[in-house]
């Protein structure tokens, strides 16, 4: 297990190279740099270049790139154009709140997902399967944003009032709030990661369920509950995993809109803030800590469908 | 080839909001941007079937001219990401090698962006406008694109008649374009009509952020946005262009999961 660990890890430090040079490139290369960026669109030439070679945005591209991860390696990050204030500091506090949200809704997903998509999977074909695939198709198709105001409007609202319509309160000042500003918001990513994942159980389920072990350990006089408890869960989830990961990657994208619905002080409403001030040293930060999660949470997923199905780790 | 419902009923679905968009301006009762200032935030009625929003402008009006920016969006950045990435995905899997391992690594590291959020990026360095939208999702969408046309083109790579056209000493440009691409084809559709419903939900999220179209623009984000703060006010400035959006990508999916059935492609 770990030398299979070991001898995927320097295609996903190479990964994460490519996906720094990806956020540097977009950023950098796309006309309007920093420079004009901080002076905006009327300064003189003259200011212009003066703060380029103060910023070292004179030196070729490769040397800036290579500066850049340099800093970002040794923690350093930059300071925040528009909010004054250290990147890393800013990025961190939205980081542990937007994880806040993400395990909410995964652990939702997770106890929720799985057994109905194993009972649509057991119930093939028949009503109960319909209605769980029918639902799951009108929320995959709603956008988050929509899902979340309707949310809103319902559990919020003057009639129900039972949860606050959006905000945050620190953890320190009492779970019970704080837990009450998380529902709403993890509640809407749910909607959607629970169709992914229901969807995705039901298939890989419903295609073990008819291998002949399964047959064999049903005519042997195992119980239903035994035979999908015991012997199938282990097979039929496998791609569930996978698709997990992948959600983690939605999540990340999940949270830029959702987080704004509900002014929910996370990562995602911290690169809508980045990206409406044109806030450079902050936007590309946002957007190298989400996409190093993905990748990370693929190669977790990886390991651990390796650890599942051990042929994976000797081919 | 078995019937398909989800074909049918999506396909029925696209064409009943493709005409309704065509037709928007010319069937709409009042323009899109009349404002009532006497009649905001009112309730579905005889005057104004779907009701008002918070300038009495007519929400059935502005939510029909919205569908217009929402196809508009989704099928040209959906055309804009296969412009992009078929010919990527037809070179790699086409010469494979150190060239395919370069070009789907760079592909991977681009497919570890959320699109919406590769595309934030771009609308950092450009702008916030519906062309830009456009543009920011449309290259989104290539990555995605190249790896489905790259992995259908690697199993086709050896087939005996990409064999037999290069013995006969076909250029490698008409090989890739000529024989490998329209076998590819299927797959690509396939994809191509899942991606438009996806398109138009990560363009109406750029509208809703206010970093796609403006104000006052007919769009189903852009209404959505604004709705939002009204929204226990009354709930119609939501609910309109709400069900318009959900619908739509609802018939986009139905219809492209009916097609994959159909083509049998993966």
């Amino acid at each position: 297990m770990a030398r299979y660990a070991l001898r995927r890890l320097p295609s996903i430090a190479l990964i994460l190279l490519l996906v720094s040079a990806i956020v540097f490139v977009a950023i950098h290369v796309l006309p309007g740099n920093a420079a004009t960026l901080i002076l905006g669109e009327y300064a003189t030439p003259e200011a212009l270049r003066t703060l380029e070679r103060e910023m070292g945005l004179d030196r070729p591209l490769v040397v800036q790139y290579a500066s850049w991860i340099g800093s970002v390696v040794t923690g350093d990050w930059g300071v925040s154009l528009a909010m004054k204030q250290p990147v890393a500091t800013v990025v961190g506090y939205r980081l542990r709140n937007s994880a806040f949200l993400a395990a909410a809704a995964l652990a939702v997903v997770i106890v929720v997902g799985i057994p109905l998509g194993t009972l649509a999977a057991l119930r093939r074909g028949q009503p109960l399967d319909l209605a769980i695939v029918t639902a799951t198709y009108v929320g995959i198709s709603i956008p988050e944003f929509v899902t979340g105001l309707l949310l809103l409007l319902v559990l919020a609202g003057p009639t129900l009032h039972w949860l606050p319509t959006s905000g945050y309160t620190e953890l320190a000042s009492g779970v019970a709030a704080w837990a009450r500003h998380l529902v709403l918001p993890a509640l809407t990513l749910t909607i959607v990661l629970l169709a992914h994942v229901v969807r995705q159980t039901r298939s890989g389920m419903a295609d073990v369920l008819t291998a002949p072990y399964i047959r064999t350990a049903r005519l042997k006089g195992a119980s239903t509950r035994r035979v999908v408890l015991r012997h199938a869960l282990r097979n039929g989830l496998l791609p569930t995993i996978t698709v997990l990961a992948l959600d983690l990657g939605y999540l990340m994208g999940g949270i830029v809109v959702v987080e704004e619905v509900f002014a929910y002080p996370g990562l995602g409403r911290l690169i809508v803030y980045a990206v409406q001030n044109r806030d450079v040293p902050l936007l590309q930060m946002c957007a190298l800590v989400v996409a190093s999660v993905y990748v990370l949470a693929n190669f977790a997923a990886d390991l651990a469908y390796a650890w599942f199905d051990p042929r994976i780790r000797y081919s | 080839m078995r019937r398909s419902p989800a074909l049918a009923v999506g396909g029925l679905i696209l064409a009943i909001v493709l005409v309704l968009g065509v037709a928007a301006p010319w069937i709409v009762p009042y323009p899109t941007t009349e404002q009532h200032m006497l009649e905001r935030l009112k309730p579905p009625g005889a005057r104004f079937v779907l009701g008002t929003d918070q300038y009495g402008r007519d929400l059935l009006s502005r939510t029909l001219v919205g569908t217009r920016p929402a196809l508009l969006l989704g099928l040209g950045a959906v055309a804009l990401g296969l412009t992009v990435g078929v010919p990527i995905g037809l070179l790699a899997g086409y010469a494979g090698g150190r060239l395919d391992d370069v070009v789907m690594r760079v592909v991977d590291a681009m497919l570890a962006f959320p699109s919406l959020l590769l595309a934030l990026l771009i609308i950092t360095a450009l702008g916030a406008s519906t062309g830009h939208a456009l543009l920011a999702i449309g290259v989104a969408n290539a990555p995605g694109v190249a790896r489905i046309v790259r992995s259908a083109t690697l199993s086709l790579r050896e087939a005996e008649f990409v064999l037999a056209a290069r013995a006969r000493g076909e250029r490698h440009l008409y090989v890739m374009f000529g024989e490998i691409f329209p076998n590819v084809l299927a797959p690509v559709v396939v994809e191509a009509t899942l991606r438009v419903g996806f398109a138009i939900v990560a363009g109406a999220s750029l509208s809703f952020l206010g970093l796609g179209v403006q104000p006052p623009t007919a769009d189903w984000g852009l209404m959505i946005r604004e709705a939002r703060q009204y929204v226990f006010v009354s709930p119609w400035p939501l609910l309109a262009p709400g069900t318009a959006l959900a619908i739509t990508i609802v018939a986009f999916n139905l219809f492209g999961d009916g097609l994959r059935d159909r083509l049998g492609a993966a």
